[in-house]
């Protein structure tokens, strides 16, 4: 049997989640310049979120009523952390040398992994996330399973929203002057410091998608989790070309599909056996970065844009 | 491009620096007595006890929590009182090397109950054994530790200061294939490991007993601590026509990886070692882990007659973890440190190499433990080579065969 058309879809449904987190970090860094390296942790409390909204909804109540609720659950408590990361951790260092709001990104992603570790009841171990009550479907050889499901029907509908958003609403278009040239948009009576929460926010909202997307599809949620998957939506966005939106999803895509192929098929070339496998999964999607940074620093949608980059 | 530079550089060293918060909080539970004796002896305990494996690892120091306290009612030692000191690893070996170091430096400490993983154990040998310091391991099954490197052709006890109480891969490893071939029927396996010292150990022992036995391998990979994407391994061992996976690792990623495997509508039963036996296991898989099946040491704890106190007083006393798994096993490794202590005791108090002589009092000791008789050979394994292999049944673990299990050369 072909394999090839089932591992596709494998890195493409890997890819979208990349690509929801990697959102976070390319919002915030095209209008701001940081690297909001707690982002990754937004998306793990984005997933503790939904699950506590769950636990606390009636047992045995239904998924199709639960979902939306911890959907909202979830989103509430990641954009309120992620505007509270940029009210309280980020806005004081605004006009700080660049270093500074990294260090503090590192030190509230380190915060917030530890606060959900002593705090949350049984954290310390994964918690167990409730499941989508249908699939899988088959589609020819390609096997679909419901967290998969909720990740393409998620991630484009999400990802359309924002182009919508950004492309044709007044905030949107505050949003890409505010990214182009932030003393210019202000003097023309934009409140930047309005659209900053709001690329905040939006980041925040996404994640906690990606954060409810990974309890379905892998069935618990740990306090760690944020920091594998963060990285690897870092790259992704690095990959696509920090800054620009669709970028993102492009990077986050091409990462999930290089993985997913490499895994399968490298181990196949003669004299790479020992090279292929889960094992090596991550090892190839920076190779892939690293390949693309020597080639195309600005990334594969990246702007050479002098004073964005 | 300065800026550019800059994200490449901080992408590099917060990879790095986040990888160092791995390591974290400790913490450190003793347990005070009121006993009026002339001298307090503390026994230390190191296992996982937050994170991942943490479940079976509570077990651990819970189970010696229960001897300490036992052997404190029943003043199994006159004159002396028994103190526990449980230190967290995290599964980590770094951390499980610092530990033994701050054991050593503690002087009230005699001896040491633990660690959880094998890995982590080749990182703590040297350290007791420098010391002269028992170390009675509930759960260690590679057979390196205590048979040496060459375990295979020539057998050489590294340190004699370690000894455990668990059964070694050899005996596991083959046992598995032994009920894979000849109790399941089956012929094709496809085998994963975590590239771990006890997994990819478990594994390779079994790989090559079910090879031996006419079995087929149809494919092998390696996964890496903390995936949770198997989507891609899955295809590739739903489509090489596998009857079986066996899995050498811990519950963290089988638990994940069986999940993964049935909704992908391969209908084969994931095979793995002690290290997944746990109720943590079948919560988080589900429904997925129906017919999934596991060796591990010794016989069931709740069948045991003799463990029945421990039981209902590890219930009672509403402790975390799982007992099932090494609870018994940590219990008696506490007790033989505890008799090994009494032995060596005069006249209410402890002679200058108590250490040492306690190493020597361990492995002279042969007494009835609650999990069965407690004796050490020349490499400081255990004598009982007693296997069980479980299988989830209506979500719950249920025992299938047990038996004892001698490799033939």
């Amino acid at each position: 049997m072909n394999t090839l058309p089932q591992q596709l879809a494998n890195g493409l449904f890997l890819g979208s989640m990349y690509g929801l987190i990697a959102i976070g970090y390319t919002m915030v860094y095209g209008i701001v310049q940081l690297i909001n390296f707690a982002h990754g942790e937004i998306f793990m409390t984005g997933g503790f979120g939904a699950l506590s909204v769950y636990l606390a909804l009636p047992d045995g109540i239904s998924m199709w009523i639960a979902l939306p609720a911890m959907l909202l659950g979830g989103a509430l408590v990641s954009v309120l952390i992620a505007v509270g990361a940029e009210r309280f951790a980020y806005r004081p260092l605004r006009g700080a040398p660049r270093l500074a709001p990294l260090i503090t990104a590192i030190g509230l992603s380190l915060a917030l992994q530890q606060a959900v570790f002593n705090w949350y009841p049984d954290a310390k171990a994964a918690r167990v996330f409730p499941q989508l009550p249908f699939g899988p479907y088959h589609l020819g050889s390609v096997n679909i399973q419901s967290g998969d499901v909720f990740l393409i029907v998620a991630a484009p509908l999400c990802m359309a929203a924002l182009a919508f958003f950004v492309r044709l609403s007044r905030t949107g278009r505050a949003m890409q002057a505010t990214a182009q040239d932030p003393g210019t948009a202000q003097l023309m009576g934009i409140d930047t410091n309005r659209i900053i929460v709001i690329a905040f926010a939006i980041g925040g909202f996404f994640a906690a998608v990606a954060g409810v997307a990974y309890g379905v599809k892998y069935g618990s949620v740990e306090y760690s989790m944020g920091f594998i998957a963060g990285l690897k939506a870092f790259t992704a966005a690095v990959l696509g070309g920090i800054g620009n939106i669709y970028g993102a999803m492009l990077g986050g895509l091409v990462l999930g599909l290089a993985e997913a192929l490499a895994t399968a098929y490298i181990a196949d070339i003669p004299g790479m056996e020992q090279f292929g496998g889960q094992g090596w999964a991550a090892v190839w999607a920076f190779v892939l970065l690293i390949l693309v940074l020597l080639f195309r620093p600005q990334g594969l949608l990246g702007e050479r844009v002098a004073d964005r980059a | 491009m300065r800026q550019r530079s800059l994200v490449i550089l901080t992408s590099v060293l917060t990879t790095g620096a986040l990888t160092l918060t791995a390591c974290g909080s400790r913490d450190n539970n003793s347990n005070k007595s009121g006993d009026k004796s002339n001298i307090t002896v503390t026994i230390g305990v190191d296992a996982p006890l937050t994170g991942a494996n943490s479940a079976t690892g509570l077990g651990i120091q819970y189970g010696s929590q229960i001897a300490v306290d036992d052997a404190n009612k029943n003043h199994t030692v006159p004159g002396v009182t028994f103190k526990l000191k449980a230190m967290d690893d995290k599964a980590l070996p770094a951390t499980g090397q610092q530990n033994a170091t701050a054991l050593v430096a503690d002087s009230s400490v005699i001896g040491v109950v633990g660690p959880l993983n094998s890995g982590v154990a080749t990182q703590m040998q040297q350290v007791f054994d420098t010391a002269n310091m028992v170390e009675i391991s509930p759960s260690n099954t590679s057979p390196e530790l205590s048979q040496g490197k060459d375990w295979q052709t020539k057998k050489v006890r590294p340190y004699k200061s370690y000894f455990r109480t668990a059964t070694t891969d050899v005996l596991q490893g083959g046992f598995a294939a032994d009920y894979a071939y000849n109790g399941l029927k089956k012929k094709k396996a496809f085998v994963v490991d975590d590239k771990q010292t006890y997994g990819a150990g478990l594994s390779k022992i079994f790989t090559e007993q079910f090879t031996k036995l006419g079995g087929k391998v149809a494919g092998t990979d390696h996964v890496s601590t903390g995936d949770r994407d198997f989507s891609t391994l899955v295809t590739k061992i739903k489509n090489s026509g596998a009857d079986l996976l066996y899995y050498g690792g811990q519950y963290d990623e089988s638990e994940v990886l069986t999940k993964q495997l049935k909704d992908a509508g391969a209908n084969i039963p994931l095979f793995g070692g002690d290290g997944m036996f746990s109720p943590t296991y079948i919560k988080t898989a589900g429904k997925a882990s129906e017919g999934d099946l596991v060796t591990s040491i010794g016989v069931p704890v709740d069948t045991l007659p003799a463990a029945k106190d421990f039981v209902a007083t590890y219930k009672a006393k509403k402790y975390p973890g799982d007992y099932g798994t090494y609870g018994s096993y940590s219990y008696d490794a506490t007790t033989a440190i505890i008799k090994a202590v009494g032995q060596v005791v005069k006249d209410g108090k402890l002679p200058s190499d108590a250490r040492a002589q306690v190493v020597e009092a361990v492995q002279k000791n042969s007494f009835d433990g609650i999990s069965g008789k407690i004796a050490f050979d020349d490499f400081g394994d255990t004598t009982n080579k007693q296997l069980t292999v479980y299988q989830v049944k209506n979500g719950e673990w249920k025992s299938v065969h047990s038996g004892n299990f001698e490799p033939k050369s």
